[in-house]
């Protein structure tokens, strides 16, 4: 229950942000920090209850309707999850206090980083998929508010859009894959998932649900040829990179792809899918990373390459894979997490993240140096740090005699060389040499913006010197929950003469050769990439481009501000809509008899259409005013003939009237003689009007061949004397049962003679004022 | 009956449709009414025609005593004469206001508070 309670913790440090930064502007993020610190002891000291295998979940009903719980899975995998967000949250935000000093916007980045935080570990703790899903689209949402921090930037603000579109899909596959599990296998929940026998691996659609879960993970995750809005999410402030986009948020698809692991993994597919994406991922981001000059972007494509590197180690799916996966994920998050702060670190007192203009540093900056040296190490797989300790379990698990082992292998040593690289180029080369003129003079800088790192370089060795406690508390029971039973881990940081230790050999020549190469390499690279000329990158900017001028296209299309093509529109929707679903449902009307009429009624018919015929061909207005009234007057008649003696006064003085007010007023407008419209155009007007006419024609045939229910008319006729003492039921029915109606009616009329007595009442201004007011538009 | 007057109302709709597809306000007011009509013609022919004697209850009787025409569509097509025609007076000042400010009867001509043509869509984020 508390377990519970905790995920609470950081968005109540998130709503205290910015309340508490109006009085506390210096203390403000050491005071906050304590807040995750707590949360940190708290899952630490839960760790020891979950050895071996073992898990626990706890849920209290959330959407009961939907069969949805609050629910939390402990076991080791999430609460090694867990204690990473929590411990390295507790370091960063420290960090961001000091790289932030002085700024006005603190307590809102710290609000957004909270945000980021209790999303983050409502993520890997939630057990009910659709809280998980919840919390993975709060992921991005957070991520987007954190890399458009800087929103005065137009580059900032492309980067949060592209990583909220990219991880944005991605959720909503995830969200169907989620949908499809549990209707497909009628588990709702990670812990009900495990407990299935032999998993979704017997589902008739687990393709399915494998390429949706995959497009939520992979996106996440940034593998080939999603990565592209990782490296863009450098844009944000270094505290975030360091902690969203290195060692929490981006690791989200490798955790759910290891949460899965059991229920999922050990299939075909899932054997070859991720370790080849995983594979590309991990030689795409290494390579193009080589190309880099700016230490956080070089740094960017490492974490691309290293979560390249867990997916194909996660999808090897051995027990050995498995445990470098774990290893690894725990040494990346230490070392990369404290590179970037690094990097911050250097920007912030150097004034540069520039490669090229960095050099000598260890002059200003021994203690940084140092922190980058030790986090540069465990990156390259160095003993005793724990890089190598994942190294080295790795190519244990890697090796095999078959090719498939073999090129995965191959993948994973120039992967890793590459690595090791491009660590000592961020964490070595600014720190060497002569010392450079810096846009600022470099020195050493508050402790705030060291402690953190320091805290995870020693971490670093720390894990590698003690491992036996390092892998009965963490490692062992993680690698358990991914791999579904209990896989012993026992790595030592002792070299023994075994073949994993001459490809370590092979990889640490291999990364000191690249490194003493790199100029030469990044300017092939360069040159290929400049040469191949597109990249996801740009296809999203094309995408993008391609869908505001398609909304243009069609807003201009529908929004033309012409009245004609509005009508147009409008009629053929009505003629399409009449005549399709008469013809759809079979409801065509049966050809009528030719109807018997008493010679008035026919003579009446022929002067309404006579009078409707000339309104449309009459070329002076006062034909055309006579002819409404002569057609209006037939209705007229008509209504008189049919027993409707009201409704024919009415029309009469209505009738009356309009002819009269139209003359008066058409007299003082120049009708056009003659009709605006080419014959093509009136051809195409008629045969609208034409259908429409057919339509609604055909329509009330249809209407008046069924059978006419006349209970409401009856009704009308029994009561109104007895109830309502009236003898003219029309009127009864006006004035009495339908009385509310005919006020409103009323009123209608009212507001109608108001609305014109203004109109003619109050002079605006004539058009020539108009456009002079507002800057001559026409 | 009913048949000759769908007939008509289809004819009475196709000529408010060609009025109303003109450019010139004032055809589209003279569609405006002969669309008025056309409706309450088409509610007149749903209420069918049963008798053609005023639906009156005699003096002598609580209920009609012969049949009589439905009296439920001629109280609907009642109101709707009366509201066509404040729409209709209404929408025949604004015309002439138009026509006074703007100089024009033609809607086409009548931009001023309409997009310019030629804009193209905003690019960036």
């Amino acid at each position: 229950m508390i377990a519970l309670a905790a995920l609470a913790v950081p968005f109540l440090a998130a709503i205290l942000a910015p309340l508490l930064g109006r009085f506390l502007s210096r203390w403000l993020a050491i005071v906050l920090a304590l807040f995750p610190l707590l949360l940190f002891l708290f899952w630490l000291r839960l760790l020891p209850h979950f050895f071996g295998d073992r898990s626990e979940a706890i849920a209290v009903p959330w959407i009961p309707s939907f069969g949805a719980e609050f629910s939390v899975l402990l076991d080791g995998l999430s609460l090694t999850f867990a204690i990473l967000v929590s411990g390295i949250g507790t370091l960063i935000v420290l960090f961001a206090g000091a790289y932030l000093k002085g700024d006005a916007r603190l307590p809102r980045f710290l609000c957004y980083l909270f945000l980021f935080m209790g999303a983050m570990q409502g993520l890997v703790l939630a057990d009910d998929l659709i809280m998980l899903f919840v919390f993975w689209e709060l992921t991005s949402i957070s991520s987007f508010l954190l890399i458009g921090f800087e929103r005065e930037r137009m580059s900032s603000r492309r980067a949060a859009i592209q990583a909220l579109v990219v991880t944005g899909m991605g959720g909503l596959s995830l969200l169907a894959g989620f949908l499809l599990i549990r209707y497909a296998s009628g588990a709702s929940s990670m812990s009900e998932i495990m407990a299935l026998e032999n998993g979704l691996r017997d589902l008739p659609v687990y393709l399915a649900c494998f390429i949706l879960v995959l497009g939520g993970a992979f996106t996440k995750s940034a593998q080939f040829p999603f990565h592209f809005w990782l490296p863009n999410a450098m844009e944000a402030p270094t505290p975030v990179s360091a902690y969203l986009h290195s060692a929490t948020m981006v690791k989200a698809g490798v955790y759910l792809l290891m949460r899965l692991q059991p229920a999922m993994g050990d299939t075909v597919v899932w054997e070859t899918v991720l370790p080849v994406f995983g594979a590309v991922t991990l030689l795409t981001g290494t390579i193009l990373g080589l190309r880099q000059t700016d230490l956080k972007l070089v740094l960017a494509y490492t974490t691309v390459a290293s979560l390249g590197l867990l997916v194909m180690l996660t999808g090897f799916g051995t027990e050995g894979a498995i445990a470098g996966a774990v290893l690894y994920l725990i040494a990346h998050s230490l070392f990369k997490g404290g590179l970037f702060m690094v990097a911050g670190g250097i920007d912030h007192e150097a004034g540069s993240r520039d490669l090229r203009q960095l050099s000598g540093l260890r002059h200003g900056m021994p203690l940084t140096f140092a922190i980058a040296l030790l986090c540069a190490l465990s990156m390259g797989g160095l003993p005793p740090f724990v890089g190598f300790l994942a190294k080295e379990e790795m190519y244990y698990g890697l090796l095999g005699d078959d090719p498939w082992s073999i090129v995965l292998l191959a993948a994973a040593i120039v992967g890793n060389g590459l690595m090791l690289a491009l660590g000592f180029i961020v964490g070595l080369r600014p720190f060497l040499g002569k010392e450079m003129k810096a846009p600022k003079h470099a020195h050493e800088g508050p402790p705030d913006l060291w402690v953190g790192p320091a805290i995870l370089a020693l971490c670093g060795i720390g894990a590698g010197l003690f491992y036996h406690v390092f892998h009965e508390t963490i490692s062992i029971p993680m690698a358990s929950a991914v791999a579904g039973e209990v896989v012993p881990v026992e790595i030592g940081p002792i070299p023994h003469l075994s073949t994993a230790f001459y490809l370590t050999v092979l990889t640490i020549a291999l990364g000191v050769g690249i490194y003493l190469l790199q100029d030469r390499l990044r300017a092939g690279v360069d040159r290929a990439l400049v040469a191949f000329g597109w990249g996801p990158d740009r296809g999203f900017d094309q995408v993008i481009a391609g869908l505001t001028t398609a909304a243009h296209r069609i807003t201009y299309f529908f929004q033309s501000g012409r009245l004609d093509l509005y009508m147009t529109t409008v009629f053929c929707a009505l003629a399409f809509t009449i005549l399709f679903s008469l013809s759809f449902f079979s409801e065509v009307p049966a050809l009528p008899e030719w109807p018997d009429l008493a010679i008035h009624e026919w003579t009446i018919l022929l002067i309404i259409v006579v009078g409707m015929g000339t309104v449309i061909m009459a070329h002076n207005r006062l034909t055309a005013i006579v002819s409404l009234g002569i057609q209006g007057f037939g209705v007229a008649v008509l209504f008189m003939l049919e027993g409707a003696p009201d409704l024919s006064f009415t029309q009469f003085m209505v009738e009356t009237l309009s002819v009269v007010i139209l003359a008066l007023v058409m007299t003082r407008i120049p009708l056009a003689k003659t009709d605006h419209r080419s014959d093509p155009e009136k051809l195409i007007d008629g045969g609208i009007a034409g259908l429409c006419g057919i339509g609604i024609g055909a329509l009330l045939l249809a209407v008046t061949q069924t059978p006419f229910d006349s209970r409401l008319s009856e009704f009308y006729e029994q009561y109104s004397r007895t109830i309502a003492h009236g003898r003219n039921i029309v009127n009864v029915i006006i004035v009495d049962f339908r009385g509310l109606d005919t006020l409103g009616e009323i009123a209608v009329v009212m507001i109608a003679g108001l609305a014109v007595l203004g109109l003619i009442r109050i002079r605006r201004p004539r058009i020539e004022d108009i456009a002079t007011e507002t800057g001559d538009r026409s | 009956m009913e048949t000759v007057l769908s007939v008509v109302v289809g004819l009475l709709f196709a000529s408010a449709v060609y009025l109303m597809l003109s450019l010139h306000t004032i055809r589209m007011l003279l569609g405006v009414v002969l669309l008025g009509n056309a409706v309450n013609l088409l509610i007149f022919t749903v209420g069918r025609f049963r008798s053609d004697v005023p639906p009156i209850i005699p003096v002598d009787s609580y209920v009609p005593t012969t049949d009589v025409a439905n009296p439920l569509p001629q109280a609907l097509i009642l109101t709707a004469i009366v509201i066509s025609f404040s729409f209709f007076v209404f929408l025949l000042v604004l015309a002439y206001r138009a026509y006074q400010d703007l100089g024009t009867d033609d809607s086409d001509k009548m931009r001023l508070a309409e997009p310019v043509e030629d804009d193209s869509p905003p690019r960036g984020y």
